[in-house]
């Protein structure tokens, strides 16, 4: 008989992931899947804006067997989004036909279509509400049922006129534009890159900054927009020109029928933040004029920090500045992907026995030759 | 919604596109070509560059091997081999010799690899420059430029600081006279084998996003001054505890009992058959 490999690393594995599973359900306790999608529904956004996957049921899914580690949940989706083939690519959405559900702006009170705070966090006390602690689903029925009547009632009573134009509205910026107040962009009909099937090479494109921004990481995102704001960048803070939250149809173009022709295929939420930032402009007669610049950001689902973060952070390497790490792409697109940061962070646990011996080896001797000298 | 795995796991479209990554990488040894990494069920970190490569080469009649640190039985190296056997159904081997694709994390085998072999490196850092130059796109410039000065200075800086160059793991090599590259953190010890290898050796960073290579037959020098030559790690006088053999590389170890440091080979097949042959010719 002779030796054979110990089998002790597969050994291990199987019983890892055995008492993992264990710790879980050891309490008897099992979530739906149902129950994440519906309550948990921020953590589902930024599951699926990370992810650049949108789809709540795969993220919800991916919450659970992540045991709530959105950065877990983030890389079982982004693995599976890479056994998909890309069959189709939508056309270009323009985000003034965005239905939209929640919208304010913090540069102007009177906008055209008017401010909807819908619905917000943002006023909100942050008293811990302990009458949740025997919420039962029969309570949470009770409520919506109650709210849906009120809101009937309510409508019933005003006009259509006055209970205002939910739906598209005007864009704060298209006004801004028209007074000169924001330079016209140069329109560009390059086709975006893709970041997903193309390298990013360095300096890089507009499209793959927005691309890279939109799907990192919420908390890696915010940091560095406050680092651009806070003082590492510019000493004025950035006015939010508008923020909208809402629905984006999307289409695509296929020869189904035998031509070409765009299909309806559903719609997305999301958060889009168009920042104004102090810059120059070009005006009609001088070269150099102050103006406002934008920054634009934009995201999967409810995400409104992440997408302020991102404008000013879009707008920080659109304008780099001297000594500005957040203007610096390279800094910043490299290290804000959670897939990326959190498995080379933990990858520091994977044994380094050989290398560590190469080194020690270096250190000893060079040890033994100094004092030698 | 819910299907079973695609062969390989990556769509066909993404192999295709990391072949030909692959053979640009072929036809310009050591150069760093740049593709768009997938993710995959295993972390960014812990072998994605190598694993992408693995599974955009691998056939139904490959058979893998999978080392991590010398070892196949090393956790990571299990899971590995778990995910590729999983998704492809092809055989596996720890015998070097007997394996047409050999995926590895910072060792090459102590048995000689033959013409048809590809050995695939799994690589954290890409860029022998980066302890230089922070910024892709300059140390891109410098690759184009051929300007190395920046390593051959930290080389320099090193002698001057400790009385000879510094680097653990991962020297800096050169290959067919062009560009510099760095071979993963394989010990010192394994540079020599990547000169004139008849096997195709491959390597792929997959959270840095690059794919580079070296051809059969490919001269590869491990970056040196005429008056301080390079030099391997030097067990001198230790000897696996197992076999007696010296000219291997060897693990460190502590006997539990006695407390006393004792040696043995790090590539645990290349030990496992060497101990094997011994107790052949002993019962022969």
């Amino acid at each position: 008989m002779g030796y054979v490999a110990v089998q002790g690393g597969a050994e291990a594995i199987k019983e890892a992931n055995l008492l993992a599973e264990y710790n879980n359900c050891r309490a008897g306790r099992a979530i739906s899947v149902e129950d994440i999608r519906e309550n948990l529904k921020k953590m589902v956004d930024s599951v699926m804006s990370e992810s650049s996957l949108y789809s709540p049921e795969l993220a919800a899914l991916a919450i659970k067997q992540a045991q709530g580690d959105p950065a877990e949940a983030v890389f079982l989706l982004r693995a599976h989004r890479s056994t998909l083939p890309r069959l189709y690519f939508t056309t270009v959405t323009d985000t003034a036909h965005m239905r939209v559900e929640r919208r304010i702006s913090a540069a102007f009170k009177d906008i055209p279509g008017g401010q909807i705070l819908g619905d917000s966090p943002d006023y909100r006390h942050r008293l811990l509400d302990y009458a949740l602690c025997a919420q039962s689903p029969a309570d949470a029925q009770d409520f919506a049922r109650q709210y849906e009547a009120n809101i009937r009632e309510a409508s019933e009573r005003t006009s259509a006129e006055q209970s205002g134009n939910r739906g598209r509205l005007p864009k704060l910026v298209d006004f801004l534009r028209s007074q000169n107040l924001v330079s016209n962009p140069d329109l560009s009909d390059e086709p975006p890159h893709d970041i997903t099937t193309e390298p990013l090479v360095f300096p890089s494109a507009r499209s793959s900054r927005l691309q890279i921004l939109t799907r990192g990481m919420t908390g890696a995102v915010t940091a560095l927009g406050y680092a651009k704001i806070r003082g590492f960048g510019i000493s004025h803070h950035p006015n939010i020109g508008e923020l909208r939250v809402g629905s984006l149809p999307l289409h695509i173009l296929s020869d189904l029928s035998g031509a070409q022709e765009e299909y309806y295929i559903g719609e997305i939420e999301a958060t889009e933040a168009e920042i104004f930032m102090e810059a120059h402009c070009r005006g009609e007669e001088a070269e150099n004029v102050l103006g406002i610049g934008l920054g634009y950001g934009l995201c999967f689902g409810r995400n409104e920090t992440k997408a302020i973060a991102m404008g000013v952070l879009e707008h920080s390497m659109e304008n780099p500045g001297p000594g500005d790490p957040t203007s610096d792409e390279e800094f910043v697109l490299l290290h804000v992907d959670a897939v990326e940061s959190t498995g080379f962070v933990s990858h520091l646990k994977l044994p380094h026995y050989v290398t560590f011996r190469s080194k020690l080896d270096r250190i000893r001797n060079i040890r033994k030759e100094q004092s030698r000298v | 919604m819910f299907k079973e795995k695609h062969f390989a796991f990556l769509d066909e479209s993404s192999k295709k596109e990391i072949r030909r990554a692959v053979l640009k990488a072929v036809a310009i040894p050591g150069y760093q070509v740049p593709f768009a990494s997938r993710e995959l069920p295993i972390a960014r970190g812990w072998g994605t560059g190598g694993l992408q490569i693995t599974l955009s080469l691998i056939g139904e009649d490959d058979i893998v091997k999978v080392i991590d640190q010398g070892s196949d039985e090393s956790v990571n190296a299990v899971s590995l081999r778990n995910l590729i056997q999983e998704t492809t159904n092809v055989r596996s081997t720890i015998r070097t010799q007997e394996a047409t694709l050999i995926q590895t994390r910072h060792r090459i085998p102590e048995t000689p690899l033959k013409e048809g072999q590809i050995l695939i490196l799994q690589v954290p850092l890409p860029e022998p420059l980066r302890n230089v130059e922070p910024s892709e796109y300059k140390t891109k410039k410098l690759h184009g430029e051929g300007d190395y000065s920046g390593a051959w200075l930290k080389m320099f800086e090193d002698i001057m600081r400790y009385g000879q160059t510094a680097t653990g793991a991962d020297h800096p090599v050169c290959v067919d006279g062009r560009y510099v590259m760095a071979p993963s953190p394989i010990p010192r010890f394994d540079n020599p084998k990547l000169d004139n290898s008849p096997a195709l050796l491959l390597f792929g960073a997959g959270r840095e996003k690059k794919i580079y290579a070296v051809p059969p037959y490919t001269q590869v020098v491990s970056l040196a001054f005429d008056d301080y030559p390079f030099r391997r790690e030097r067990f001198a006088g230790e000897k696996c505890r197992l076999t007696g053999l010296s000219d291997v590389y060897l693990d460190e170890l502590t006997d539990e009992t006695t407390g006393e440091i004792y040696y043995q080979i790090n590539d645990s097949s290349y030990l496992l058959e060497h101990l094997n042959r011994e107790t052949e010719m002993q019962t022969e």
